[in-house]
């Protein structure tokens, strides 16, 4: 049996706003009943362009229903503009939390309403809005490249077992693994489509050092320690020399001198210059 | 009302089965292979279980090996066959296969073996003529179930163990579901080695048995003692051992009127449901099946939805569904047996035991078909209903 939140456990037995909106502004509908799951998203909008009214219909298990049923009281009165920037992470926050092997059912939460907002925008008669023409990696349950990307990036994903369990993606043959392991590697190393590309700089001026070495310290770094619990200041920066104090876990960590060097060192290293020499703050 | 109808997953334990246990975990605490009187007591009482064990299926005692599970017995018939034939390396199992068969003898493909899985019907029932294509020289075992555990459908067991026996191939069955259930009876059946699991049959888990003819070569699994003959070494479960043996008893007397049982209760069940719901269909051979199964698919809803809204009510099923599984697609006997992906999301397993009553089968009938209304309202692929 799934540990399902209490949350879960009540959007799914009391499902909210189910049903069909006749005269609705958009329509999103994802998924397939052969890939197990699938949701149909319906919105109204007020004069005001605020979502009046918002229904679903879902194919799918107990969570796939509670997402759907939460999305909906998520979206209800917000504008289309503050809706489209609803992630499947606020999905499942929203719901204390999904099994990691369920947030591919926040995920198509997300999806739907993005795809209504877009069939609202392209002059919604309803239907299906059909998927971008992005390349499809994983032809089992048809996942899209720019699905997967999306996924990683917004959910720092790692491994092509994560990617199954948010996408589904890499959950049928197996045939894609090599593919999604590739798009992984691509999207955490900044190298994702339509991104800039993160080389290091070849000459860099005073101010232009110290204000790369905040941007990877907050971008690449501290994501990581935090992960663990742990995080991360800076100091100081003195030419090449970086002063950190080490926070939260990795203050009492007993393998911080690690951290530091090969971590923090290796990634300003890797993303500034190659001189770059860290030292924790003296206490 | 708690309903429990998944009794292929787990049975259970009968009351008569643990008070037969209750004295070995006090004062009956020998070693049953000590010289003294502690000792020799407690080898009385496993010398009857093994009689009672042997006597479920017709076997001889010293055809009988108790071992922790129904998968320790698979994994022993699969490695005790190849190993004793170490020169034929082809190994014949299907495709529907409970994971303790199918996987163990897919691990075996690392160690340079081939695997035949055959294919079923879509009711799930095995082409014999493929089976006989199948056999080579090189064939070292092959490995059928009796029953599914998904659909109860029944094997041609005594024909293919004699298409092997005529062939000369050492034939395994996996009896874990059809034990207790349907009569069985090795001397009119040619396998040269069966598996029981104790649980399925109103035993406790972490006890099973592993039957193997008198004359097949088996080659021991765990080595160490001589307990077993030889045949699997560590001390005795004593207290799962008698209890095991006590639960062989109860089902070998009462197998033809629990048969009846469960068999009109599932069938009542079975029939309502597919009355009163409409868009459901039956897998597995409406005939040729386990009494006690009934496996339907609901169309347009998804199966984990439909056993947490039973369970809800106190009702406890299992599914085929993907969901429920932990992976994403359903099981691979719904695929095997060719059942669409939309029929297989939406499987549902009732399985019912000598526990269950027609009390308990007349509420999952009042409670299903509303919950199954419930779900299609709520699912995008439900067709609107005329006028």
């Amino acid at each position: 049996m799934w540990d399902y939140t209490e949350k879960v456990k009540d959007h799914f037995l009391n499902p909210r706003n189910t049903g069909v909106i006749e005269d609705a502004h958009g329509v999103g509908q994802v998924g397939s009943m052969a890939c197990g799951d699938a949701l149909k998203l319906m919105f109204k909008l007020d004069a005001e362009g605020r979502i009046e009214d918002a229904r679903f219909q879902t194919f799918g298990c107990a969570s796939a229903i509670a997402s759907s049923s939460a999305l909906t009281e998520m979206i209800k009165g917000k504008t289309l503009e503050e809706a489209s920037t609803i992630t499947n992470q606020d999905i499942a926050d929203y719901l204390g939390g999904l099994p990691e092997q369920k947030m591919h059912c926040s995920v198509m939460g997300m999806e739907a309403l993005q795809a209504a907002i877009e069939n609202y925008k392209s002059g919604g008669d309803a239907g299906n809005v059909e998927k971008t023409d992005s390349r499809v990696v994983c032809s089992c349950f048809g996942v899209t490249e720019k699905e997967i990307e999306k996924a990683v990036a917004e959910n720092d994903l790692r491994t092509v077992e994560q990617v199954t369990h948010y996408t589904k993606a890499g959950g049928g043959c197996g045939g894609c693994h090599s593919d999604i392991e590739g798009i992984i590697a691509r999207v955490r190393s900044g190298l994702a489509q339509g991104e800039p590309t993160r080389k290091r700089p070849s000459k860099l001026t005073n101010i232009q050092r110290i204000k790369l070495v905040e941007e990877v310290v907050e971008r690449e770094i501290r994501p990581q320690l935090k992960r663990d619990g742990g995080d991360i200041e800076l100091v100081d920066i003195d030419g090449p020399r970086v002063v950190v104090a080490m926070r939260g876990a990795c203050s009492k960590c007993s393998v911080a001198q690690f951290t530091l060097r090969d971590v923090v060192e290796a990634k300003l290293r890797e993303f500034v210059s190659e001189d770059i020499v860290v030292e924790e703050e003296s206490k | 009302m708690e309903v429990y109808l998944d009794n292929n997953a787990t049975t259970r334990t009968a009351p008569e089965v643990v008070e037969a246990m209750a004295p070995f975990f006090g004062t009956e605490y020998g070693n049953p292979s000590s010289m003294h009187n502690f000792g020799g007591r407690v080898k009385k009482h496993i010398d009857e279980a093994r009689e009672k064990a042997a006597a479920l299926i017709n076997a001889d005692p010293a055809e009988i090996v108790f071992t922790s599970c129904g998968t320790e017995s698979d994994n022993m018939a699969i490695r005790g066959a190849l190993e004793a034939e170490p020169d034929k390396r082809h190994i014949i199992t299907s495709k529907v296969e409970h994971p303790a068969v199918l996987a163990s003898a897919r691990y075996m493909k690392r160690f340079g073996y081939r695997v035949t899985e055959l294919s079923v019907d879509g009711q799930g029932m095995l082409d014999l003529n493929e089976l006989r294509a199948s056999i080579s020289d090189d064939t070292a075992l092959v490995s059928l179930m009796w029953a599914n555990n998904e659909t109860g459908v029944l094997f041609p067991i005594k024909e293919a163990a004699e298409i092997a026996q005529s062939k000369g191939v050492p034939f395994h069955t996996d009896a874990v579901q059809a034990v207790g259930k349907i009569p069985i009876d090795v001397k009119k059946t040619p396998v040269n080695m069966l598996s029981i699991s104790g649980h399925k049959l109103h035993a406790t888990k972490g006890i099973g048995v592993f039957y193997a003819r008198r004359g097949t070569a088996v080659m021991p699994f765990m080595h160490g003692g001589h307990q077993e003959n030889g045949r699997r070494a560590g001390t005795e479960n004593v207290p799962y051992i008698v209890g095991l043996g006590r639960a062989a008893e109860i089902a070998a007397a009462n197998i033809d009127s629990e048969f009846e049982h469960a068999k009109n209760l599932r069938d009542r069940l079975e029939s309502a449901l597919l009355e009163k719901c409409p868009d459901t269909r039956l897998n597995g051979h409406p005939e040729l099946r386990l009494p006690n199964t009934s496996n339907v698919s609901f169309e347009y809803i998804e199966g984990e939805a439909i056993l947490l809204m039973l369970d809800n009510v106190g009702i406890a099923a299992s599914s085929g569904s993907a969901c429920t599984s932990g992976s994403l697609e359903p099981s691979h006997v719904m695929r095997a047996m060719g059942v669409p992906f939309t029929a297989a999301h939406g499987s549902i397993r009732f399985s019912l035991s000598r526990y269950n009553t027609q009390e308990e089968i007349e509420y999952v009938i009042e409670k299903m078909p509303p919950i199954a209304e419930r779900l299609r309202a709520m699912s995008p692929f439900t067709p609107k209903k005329a006028g």
